[in-house]
């Protein structure tokens, strides 16, 4: 199967044999990190730049032993703040980078639509990192993989994905991946971070999206229950009345997790807030898949980064 | 001085005319409607005769919201830039919000930007003076001593009055003083932070949303303090469902508002926003599908009095931004005339004389103004227009100097060919 796009920005834009491939692709790769020399020459020669307007530990280190294994070179910037404190614009800092003739590049910034806006700028495959909330597609291709790789398909089950909706770029990703491929996603979260006509943002979709009234009722009989970040700062947002409150409402426990199905799998994209949104004996519980998806994530950016710049790939 | 405007199609809403006639200007002045455009009248001797066969002939556009910059952000638009790009789109008078650098707050200001607009001699620029002192919100402005040099309105536009108790008092002095009170109808707390409509799409794209609840709230306190004062209010560019009801029901209980819709409100969705183009970005932003519906209602029943371009020039260096960090507005004055013909005329089936109303006497009538009108003795502002033409926009063309369009490459169907003011050839077709 062919994957014939220049960059990878959302996941909205690509269809089911599209990631597909990329999913089976990511399998082939997942071997070369359990060998005990971790590397192929598929991308000798290749320059991949990570680009990152935000603080990332686990996305940018992951794309950059990706592209490690493969044999590219990986060069990372992180550019603090955005573009208008640091003075340049995106445009110049596209230029420029362009400039230095890479074959990809890894951006991720806080504001949706910048690498949509990079990838009219330069000749070099884009790949989103993460654009404020709007997608993480390399982090739904994992989550898939993921979930694939446990329970043997993805068309047919039941996936609560709960917490700060709102601001979650891997939770639309994932509604999009997720219902395309068939499943059936119920969205849980205090009200407050739920964006009006959620369940209205799929399209083309096998599955089904569903808002929840109560995070109890997504949970209820889920195979698999993805728990997302709370971020400190939307208490004084006025979003909830204290993180307190939000574990005891709306953190998974062990106790709540028996309302889903009896093998359901945990997940998180990370970082954890131990105690908040996810308890720590549920972190630490066999349904936790939360280090397998970081594992997985090196062999499925392989994949991205194979499929957009390697030649066979292209 | 003698010009002959020959062979025409005369619509003149002023006057309930739609026919072909000859018009005669002499001395700057809408002399006669000559009724016999086959005739020789001997009245029209020695003018100069400009061919109109095939043309629509009407009152130059009068545009209640445009941003001339002038003073202070001259690197974007001047009074005189403006006035040209004014005058290529067939507006014959601009009224020029207050939000410049000073903000238009005091005479002086409101003096400079119509002496600016002298020298330039292209459109008449009305200046809007500011509600509140540098349009905080918190003390009124002079605004009996703006009135006095020239102001026709105030707002503190795109800055709008949170404080409940100051708008009521500025309506109620505004009222003394003959002045309208013109609102940029937005809850800054509600809206605050929003890049976009709040909807499917801010969904969609991560972007920050504003509800429609945000403006139609305003327009409702709006609407309510204008009952309880007797001043005469205007709502810019109104874009939600629940403000057009709202304005409507209020008119029918004879409350004095007015209301204005943009070009781009009536041509595009917040659709358009998919992509990140920076030049879908506008305060109000682009709203769903069916409040544009509601928009096109509101054109055909009346309720919308005129179209305003909040013509709102951007240099592109600061439109070529991160989305959320990207300034809000578009430049409108060169393509009103081509969107409200291609949107209303060819695709929503609104009369032409409907159209003019609100681009001329509508307009006129919500500020007051002199113009709008082809009667005899006004003075000749018109606009000629080939309805049918088809064009292309290339905003590099442009008269304004900025160049922040969402419709660049669209072609529309529609175009002023020839504009006069005081009976002055301002723009020739090429």
């Amino acid at each position: 199967m062919p994957f014939n796009r220049k960059d990878l920005l959302g996941i909205r834009e690509l269809s089911v044999e599209e990631i597909n491939t990329i999913l089976d692709t990511a399998e082939s790769f997942k071997e070369v990190s359990a060998r005990a020399i971790k590397k192929v020459p598929a991308l000798r020669g290749k320059t991949v730049i990570n680009l990152f307007f935000e603080a990332s530990t686990r996305t940018r280190t992951s794309f950059e032993i990706a592209a490690k294994r493969l044999s590219a070179d990986a060069v990372n910037i992180s550019a603090s703040g955005s573009s208008v404190s640091k003075g340049e614009s995106l445009v110049d800092t596209a230029q420029n980078l362009q400039a230095m003739a890479p074959d990809a590049i890894v951006i991720r910034h806080p504001s949706p639509g910048v690498p949509h806006q990079l990838a009219r700028m330069v000749s070099a495959s884009i790949i989103n990192g993460g654009d404020g909330a709007h997608e993480h597609p390399t982090q739904a291709l994992l989550d898939a993989f993921t979930i694939r790789e446990h329970k043997g398909r993805i068309a047919g089950l039941q996936v609560a994905i709960v917490g700060d909706i709102m601001h979650s770029r891997v939770a639309r990703s994932n509604a999009h991946l997720l219902t395309r491929l068939g499943a059936h996603v119920r969205i849980g979260g205090p009200r407050t971070l739920i964006p009006i006509g959620y369940d209205k943002l799929i399209e083309n979709s096998e599955g089904s999206l569903t808002v929840c009234d109560h995070i109890d009722e997504a949970i209820a009989g889920s195979d698999v229950v993805m728990m997302l970040r709370i971020q400190r700062e939307r208490m004084t947002d006025a979003f909830f009345p204290s993180l307190k409150e939000y574990s005891v409402q709306y953190g998974l426990t062990l106790r709540r997790l028996e309302l889903a199905a009896g093998d359901c799998i945990v997940m998180h994209p990370g970082p954890i807030n131990r105690g908040i949104e996810i308890s720590s004996e549920v972190v630490d519980s066999a349904r936790s898949l939360i280090l397998d998806q970081v594992t997985n994530g090196v062999a499925v950016r392989m994949a991205i980064l194979f499929l957009l710049i390697g030649t066979e790939g292209q | 001085m003698k010009i002959l405007i020959k062979g025409g199609r005369v619509i003149d809403p002023s006057q309930q005319i739609d026919r072909e006639a000859d018009l005669l200007i002499e001395d700057g002045r809408v002399a006669s409607l000559l009724e016999d455009p086959h005739g020789d009248d001997f009245r029209s001797d020695g003018a100069e005769v400009i061919d109109a066969t095939g043309l629509i002939v009407a009152p130059g556009f009068i545009d209640l919201h445009v941003h001339l910059r002038e003073p202070g952000e001259e690197y974007k638009e001047t009074i005189a830039s403006g006035a040209a790009a004014a005058v290529a789109g067939g507006f014959t008078s601009i009224c020029a919000m207050p939000n410049t650098k000073p903000v238009n707050d005091n005479a002086s200001v409101t003096r400079f930007i119509i002496d600016k607009a002298r020298e330039a001699r292209l459109a008449r620029v009305y200046p809007v003076g500011a509600i509140t002192r540098e349009s905080k919100g918190e003390e009124l402005a002079e605004m009996a001593e703006m009135k006095d040099a020239g102001a026709v309105a105030v707002s503190d536009d795109g800055r709008p009055v949170m404080d409940s108790q100051v708008m009521r008092h500025a309506m109620e002095y505004a009222r003394d003083h003959g002045l309208v009170v013109v609102d940029h109808c937005q809850d800054l707390h509600l809206a605050a932070g929003g890049v976009m409509n709040e909807g499917r799409y801010s969904t969609l794209l991560g972007l920050k949303g504003m509800s429609r609840a945000a403006e139609d709230s305003h327009v409702a306190r709006d609407i309510m303090l204008a009952e309880l004062t007797g001043a005469r209010i205007h709502i810019a560019h109104i874009s939600t469902v629940g403000s057009v009801e709202m304005v409507r029901r209020a008119k029918k209980q004879g409350t004095a508002v007015t209301c204005e819709v943009t070009p781009h409100h009536l041509a595009l969705t917040d659709a358009a926003v998919v992509g990140f183009d920076t030049n879908t970005k506008m305060s109000p932003p682009l709203r769903s599908e069916e409040d544009r519906t509601a928009l096109m209602e509101g054109v055909r029943d009346g309720t919308i009095d005129a179209i305003a371009t909040d013509h709102a020039p951007h240099h592109l260096d600061e439109k070529m931004l991160e989305y959320d960090l990207a300034p809000s507005g578009v430049v409108g004055l060169e393509t009103a005339l081509g969107l409200t013909l291609t949107v209303l005329r060819h695709s929503g089936n609104v009369s032409l004389s409907r159209i003019i109303e609100m681009l001329t006497i509508g307009a006129a009538r919500a500020f007051s103004l002199p113009g709008g009108t082809l009667a005899v003795g006004s003075p000749a502002d018109i606009a000629l227009i080939d309805p049918g033409r088809e064009w292309t926009v290339e905003p590099q063309r442009f008269k304004s100097k900025s160049r922040n369009t969402p419709f660049a490459g669209w072609k529309l169907r529609g175009q002023v060919v020839e504009t006069l003011v005081d009976g002055r050839r301002m723009i020739r077709d090429e």
